[in-house]
């Protein structure tokens, strides 16, 4: 576990100034009225294959996210993380199996922009921010709202829109550079406006992958805070391989290799699994 | 992509450094524009007439800085080149032509079609004598190809290179396909000898006066219109399409919608500058759709500065003035001129004319 030196720069105050704990943030429910979540999980993926020109890089997957829940993946290097939220966000589409988001939509047959409205959000392993606009107009167009043509044509941000975008700066504390394009941020602050982005987006389900990568320990550890913070309103799936990180913030962890479940359990059990132990240290 | 992101950070500099001078000179050129056709109507002594030849020459420039501005849209903003807008431009023309060519023919048939022993017009040819109908033609000929090419090409998610060399076989297939007598738009002669437009003689002064009137209004309007759009939520979606088109999907915003829609607006446009190309410059030819007319249209944006609006109706200018200086001068270094001068814009100015001219505001 990460020493915690920094408590000034962490925890609450900084995105609850009201102190009204998480409902402040104002950040929606785990479940949108339209998702059908009876069953209690979000997010299900059963005998998942992806190959790409014969090469596996997910074999057989099943894995099931709670909803509310925070999950972490980890897993060695080319385990299929990433190809796994590719699958899950419609990017790449799975040879066989079934991915379902709440107990009703099938994930495999839909297109990432109708599984983006469904409610899953994604930040990228490499930030991905749209570096010609500023801090301020990439949160606008993340902000959850009609994201059509006709509506961008017309759209004009109303008071709440603009409380919600000030309130997501202050939580990544970006206040100051609003204005600046977000090319010019430093790589551990344009992951916090991806994150931001994500907050504004309000999905159900946020996957985050390798969120805290360039991060200062400061900033990781108020980002842990953060994502506590999300979790129960929000499902989460991190993938990271910051082992700190991951244990500040999972109660549940699964490791991923050679693109199947290794083992599942909380941090500890999955450490102490000798398999895990083989595949990290090799034999 | 840093090439952008410095363009808008001159872009934001200069905005707080001489928006107001900015504004003065644009509103010099444009009082300058609103004389012109005034000045032509001066009896030919008068020390200050315009002639014809100055006012066509402007005004067939006026028309260029429109199809540079329309491509400025899909390419500087959404980041699609398209190496086919002189297609668009083409069948605007090509509408209006087909009115002129009823005007000039009265009851018969255009004379091309008597020559080819035709004794009825082709059905895409009936209703062209009402100029409304033709207006609508001006319209709904590229906009509705554009609307079609761009549906499968953007559902299909070609970009980039594909897409350009796409849209450069595009044009050069509609140029084979005009070029044929019997396509019944007059081979490679295309449409000329035109008389009159809603009965007016289409040499008149006065004519050409209200032509021109008509360009520099349209150039106008799509100028507000490309601002309008650039300060608009729609235009930072284009521009961020542009940047990463994966995050913006992953936002929850569709690419093909705003894609179609700009690139449809944007052909509109070309459309509405070759209809008023046409009658001014009184001829109209499969040539307008080679592709190296598309091509010099992306030099005029690139030179000009792309992303800026402005840059590209600098871009026209220039280039096209160079242009016809050049080929009344000497006309066989034109194309080298060209060439040359493409590879300079690459090189040392890939901000354009409008980069430049901020940076000496700058120093
Ligand atoms: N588009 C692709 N084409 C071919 N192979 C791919 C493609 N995408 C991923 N792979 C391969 O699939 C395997 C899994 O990749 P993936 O990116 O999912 O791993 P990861 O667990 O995210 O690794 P990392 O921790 O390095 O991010 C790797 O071996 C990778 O080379
Ligand atoms: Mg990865």
């Amino acid at each position: 576990m990460r020493a915690t030196p920094v408590p000034e720069f962490m925890l609450e105050p900084a995105f609850d100034p009201a102190g009204s704990g998480r409902d402040a943030l104002g950040l929606g429910s785990a479940a949108a009225k339209g998702l059908d979540v009876r069953h209690g999980t979000i997010l299900t993926l059963e005998g998942i294959n992806v190959s790409f020109d014969g090469f596996r890089a997910i074999t057989d997957l099943n894995l099931y996210i709670g909803v509310g829940e925070l999950r972490c993946i980890i897993g060695p290097n080319g385990a299929g993380k990433t190809t796994m939220m590719d699958v899950i966000t419609g990017k790449t589409r799975p040879d066989n199996g079934v991915a379902y988001f709440g107990d009703t939509l099938d994930l495999t047959q839909m297109s990432e922009v109708e599984i983006a409205q469904a409610g899953i959000g994604r930040k990228f392993q490499k930030p991905t921010v749209f570096e010609a606009l500023s801090v301020f107009e990439n949160l606008e167009l993340a902000l959850k709202t009609d994201k059509s043509v006709w509506a961008s044509l017309r759209a004009r941000l109303s008071g709440a829109q603009k409380d919600r975008i000030e309130e997501v700066l202050t939580t990544i504390r970006l206040e100051s550079s609003r204005h600046r394009p977000a090319g010019l941020l430093s790589h551990g602050q344009k992951q916090f406006l991806e994150i931001g982005m994500l907050l504004v987006q309000d999905p159900q389900l946020l996957l985050l992958d390798e969120p805290v990568a360039g991060m200062t320990d400061a900033e990781t550890e108020f980002t842990a805070e953060l994502f506590k913070s999300l979790a129960r309103k929000h499902s989460l799936m991190v993938v990271e391989h910051d082992m700190g990180f991951v244990g500040s913030i999972a109660d549940h962890v699964t490791v991923l290799h050679q693109g199947s479940v290794l083992a599942e359990g909380s941090l500890e059990e999955v450490q102490a699994n000798e398999r895990v132990i083989e595949v990290y240290l090799g034999r | 992509m840093t090439q952008a992101l410095n363009q808008t950070l001159l872009a934001r500099a200069t905005a707080k450094l001489g928006p107001k001078a900015s504004l003065a000179v644009l509103g010099l050129v444009l009082i300058a524009l609103l004389a012109m056709p005034l000045l032509h109507l001066l009896p030919a002594d008068n020390a200050l007439h315009v002639s014809a030849y100055g006012l066509t020459l402007v005004g067939k420039i006026l028309c260029y800085a429109i199809v540079a501005l329309a491509l400025d849209l899909v390419w500087g903003y959404a980041g699609m080149l398209s190496l086919g807008h002189g297609l668009f431009f083409a069948l605007g023309g090509y509408a209006m032509g087909m009115y002129l060519m009823r005007q000039s023919a009265g009851d018969g048939l255009p004379a091309f079609m008597s020559f080819l022993a035709w004794s009825e017009l082709p059905w895409y040819w009936y209703g062209t004598s009402n100029f409304l109908w033709a207006m609508c033609l001006v319209v709904l000929a590229p906009g509705l190809l554009a609307l079609v090419f761009g549906f499968f090409a953007f559902r299909s998610r070609i970009k980039g290179v594909y897409f350009s060399i796409m849209t450069q076989a595009l044009t050069f297939a509609g140029m084979l396909l005009f070029f044929r007598n019997e396509t019944g738009f007059g081979g490679n002669n295309g449409f000329t000898n035109f008389r009159t437009i809603l009965g007016f003689d289409i040499t008149a002064p006065g004519t050409r006066a209200f032509l021109f009137f008509c360009t520099v209004l349209l150039l106008v309007g799509s100028l507000a219109l490309g601002f309008a759009l650039a300060r608009s939520k729609f235009g930072r979606v284009l521009t961020a399409l542009r940047d990463a088109e994966n995050r913006l999907m992953f936002c929850g915003y569709d690419p093909r919608g705003y894609k179609l829609f700009i690139w449809v607006l944007s052909a509109v446009l070309c459309g509405l500058a070759g209809a008023l190309y046409v009658p001014q410059v009184g001829i109209i030819n499969p040539s307008e759709m080679s592709p190296t007319n598309s091509i010099e249209a992306a030099i005029w944006v690139a030179l000009g500065g792309r992303g800026t609006l402005i840059g590209p109706l600098l871009g026209a200018g220039l280039v096209n003035g160079m242009k016809s200086w050049f080929t009344v001068a000497f006309p066989e270094y034109w194309l080298f001129a060209l060439g040359a001068l493409f590879i300079v814009i690459t090189l040392f100015l890939p901000k354009g004319v409008i980069g430049l001219l901020r940076k000496e505001k700058d120093q």
